[in-house]
């Protein structure tokens, strides 16, 4: 009985898997033939908004350490690629060998963040963090001169796409007797990155490592008393955060083929803070719902324009501006409404219960 | 050495400026233990709210004495913040004072992304220039030049923050305040009324936060919606320095934040052989801050531990 009962929920699980894989395999055709290719790109970039939110939370969902300038590695990931595959410097290195140095950059710098920061509190460490993405953006602006190695303000041009041997995966092939676009090969090479990263959160999310880390979050002094390595461990979140920001970045660089200090702001830290937050912090689908939202939601947001337009006949508000202005709305809404996210996980629901009751 | 008595009277006067926002910053943290994250933005807003009045004012008549049409520009400004400090902790902290740590730091971020897009929406992207109203006089001092403006702004800095300390410290409602710092608890079972005294401490600080903004914008001849991000985040940096929580702290930390980054300008070409340049100006704040939260969490004055669980 119990054997079959297992038996059966094995196969419904296998039945969900499959239809899952097979969703996210046709999605781009899909919104393609609906929607229009613009939206296709768009995907493209909440497959990367995933990754960062997710390399995010790894800081601040699961160890509880606040981290506002996580942009830094996602710039330094980006900037990596971008030295070593673009004419700036007449490198052009293949992106399996990039993609890991940039990443490899990255930890260590969050290692080099990491370390002295190791003693301060929630918002302490937020603004040290905040402090160090701007020093990161401010060198990035301004190391053009008198040796020119950013670029400055004008960023970095030309920057090459992903290559697997003669494979441009930024132009279009026909594949099988299909034609696939450059954005829609770019969405499975992300597809199957963010589905690694993926993979990695849920394993250490139950691993002795993430048990570790909630404990952190929770209480440090009670962690460090049952002999968690505190030090080592906050560590290691950080590096393991920043080492997704800096793929990430590296994507994004082979993807746009222009990178600038501007794409890599305050604001954008904030932007995959508030994927966390709204999602769920600690909670892998959260998050993943969090950022898919948040990318989608200004283009949505694009069509109030034309509502203006039918309504008053004119433009009053641009979408542009009513964006980040929503998004703080939502941040303070969320946070007094539902304190846990849209999508929070049943441990940090019931905290919260705790913490209201 | 006229380039060395330049750069003091430079840091000193961004300095007494800093120092002005730093205390609304320490203020708050003493009693709440809550970054407010928005506060950058008053200042802001303070700045376009009395441009504004001092711009419309300056054109409908242009006869008027321009230290006059700059005292009706911050008799309007500071109501506004004021009102604005008020607002922002009624409904974005008040509500979470017992949640954790993280969600008002985060409603903090909210309010301050809004009140810049709020800015934006009402006065555009564009840098707005400060009406050339002010006396334009400059003085020359063993080389250096100090000008007008600049000792306005010394000595209205120093006379507030000369009256804030007598208020704190002879007043019952400073009474109050000292006592919330110490226990919020223990002050309440004293009879103090723990909400008014919070709600009076953003009043003050927003109050500073305008006349701040006003300062800033006079000196450098303009505001911009964006003005208020860059510096909170160094009137915090010297809030911290000077030790979070204490009043002289957060003066001397203005202070000191204002030497440094005019020395630094100033200097750090010389310094490092013409690699870097005074563009960088705006990394010194950063630095300062992450030292000294590494070297030294308590800040230069702060006796308060702040490695609490």
């Amino acid at each position: 009985m119990s054997s079959a009962l297992s038996l059966n929920k094995t196969r419904s699980r296998w039945l969900t898997f499959g239809l899952l894989a097979l969703g996210l395999a046709l999605l781009p055709f899909l919104v393609d033939a609906g929607l229009g290719r613009s939206w296709v790109r768009l995907l493209d970039l909440a497959l990367l908004y995933v990754m960062l939110a997710l390399g995010l939370n790894i800081v601040v969902g699961y160890a509880g350490l606040l981290d506002l300038g996580y942009v830094a590695f996602y710039a330094l990931g980006a900037y990596v690629y971008a030295w070593l595959s673009s004419p700036h410097f007449g490198l052009h290195l293949p992106f399996w060998a990039v993609l890991p140095l940039g990443a490899a950059l990255a930890a260590l710098f969050g290692v080099l963040l990491g370390a002295p920061t190791l003693r301060l509190r929630g918002d302490y460490l937020a603004i040290v963090t905040l402090g160090f993405g701007e020093i990161i953006r401010i060198f990035l602006n301004n190391l053009n001169a008198p040796v020119n190695i950013t670029n400055g303000p004008q960023g970095i041009n030309l920057i090459d796409p992903v290559r697997l041997g003669s494979f441009d995966l930024s132009q279009s092939h026909a594949l099988f007797g299909y034609t696939f676009t450059g954005i829609h090969l770019t969405y499975y090479l992300f597809l199957l990155f963010t589905l690694m990263v993926i993979f990695i959160s849920m394993r250490l999310e139950d691993s002795r490592i993430g048990r570790a880390w909630v404990a952190i979050r929770e209480d440090e002094i009670a962690a460090a008393a049952t002999g968690i390595n505190t030090r080592n461990l906050k560590l290691l979140a950080f590096a393991m955060g920043a080492t997704f920001g800096g793929l990430a970045g590296g994507l994004f660089a082979s993807f746009q083929g222009f990178i600038s200090p501007e794409s890599f702001n305050l604001m954008e830290s904030i932007m995959i803070l508030c994927m966390i937050v709204l999602g769920g912090m600690g909670h892998i689908p959260g998050v993943i719902f969090g950022a898919v939202v948040l990318t989608l939601l200004p283009e949505a947001l694009r069509y109030t324009g034309d509502w203006q337009r039918n309504l008053f006949g004119r433009i009053y508000i641009d979408p542009a501006d009513l964006r980040m202005l929503l998004f703080g709305v939502a941040l303070v809404a969320v946070m007094l409404y539902r304190p846990a996210g849209l999508l929070p996980s049943t441990r940090r629901r019931r905290e919260f219960a705790d913490a209201q009751g | 050495m006229d380039i060395f008595l330049q750069q003091l009277i430079n840091g000193l006067v961004l300095g007494s400026v800093y120092a002005l926002v730093a205390l609304g910053y320490t203020m708050v943290y003493g009693i709440l233990e809550l970054i407010n994250f928005a506060h950058g933005e008053i200042t802001m807003m303070g700045a376009m709210v009395a441009l504004s009045v001092i711009g419309a004012l300056a054109l409908a008549a242009p006869g008027l004495p321009g230290v006059l049409v700059l005292a009706s520009g911050l008799v309007v400004a500071i109501p506004v913040c004021v009102a604005l400090g008020l607002v922002i902790e009624r409904v974005a902290y008040r509500p979470l004072r017992h949640a954790p740590r993280l969600a008002p730091l985060i409603t903090a971020i909210g309010v301050s992304i809004i009140l810049q897009n709020v800015a934006m929406l009402i006065w555009g992207k564009q840098y707005i220039p400060f009406p050339a109203i002010l006396p334009q006089g400059r003085h020359t001092l063993y080389g250096a030049s100090i000008t007008d403006v600049q000792i306005a702004i010394l000595l209205l800095a120093t006379a507030i923050m000369l009256l804030l300390i007598l208020m704190v410290q002879k007043t019952r409602l400073g009474r109050a305040m000292r006592a919330t710092a110490q226990s919020r608890q223990v002050a309440s079972l004293m009879g103090v009324d723990v909400n008014r005294v919070i709600a009076a401490t953003f009043a003050i600080g927003s109050a500073l936060a305008a006349v701040a903004g006003v300062m800033v914008s006079a000196y450098y001849g303009l505001a911009h919606y964006y003005m208020g991000f860059l510096l909170g985040l160094k009137a915090f940096s010297a809030a911290v320095l000077g030790g979070i929580g204490n009043l002289g702290g957060a003066m001397l930390g203005g202070l000191l934040l204002g030497l440094i980054e005019s020395f630094g300008a100033g200097y750090i070409g010389d310094l490092t052989g013409g690699f870097l340049g005074s563009n960088y100006q705006d990394v010194f704040a950063f630095f300062v801050l992450i030292a000294v939260l590494v070297f030294r969490p308590s800040g230069l004055l702060g006796a308060r531990v702040v490695e609490r669980a």
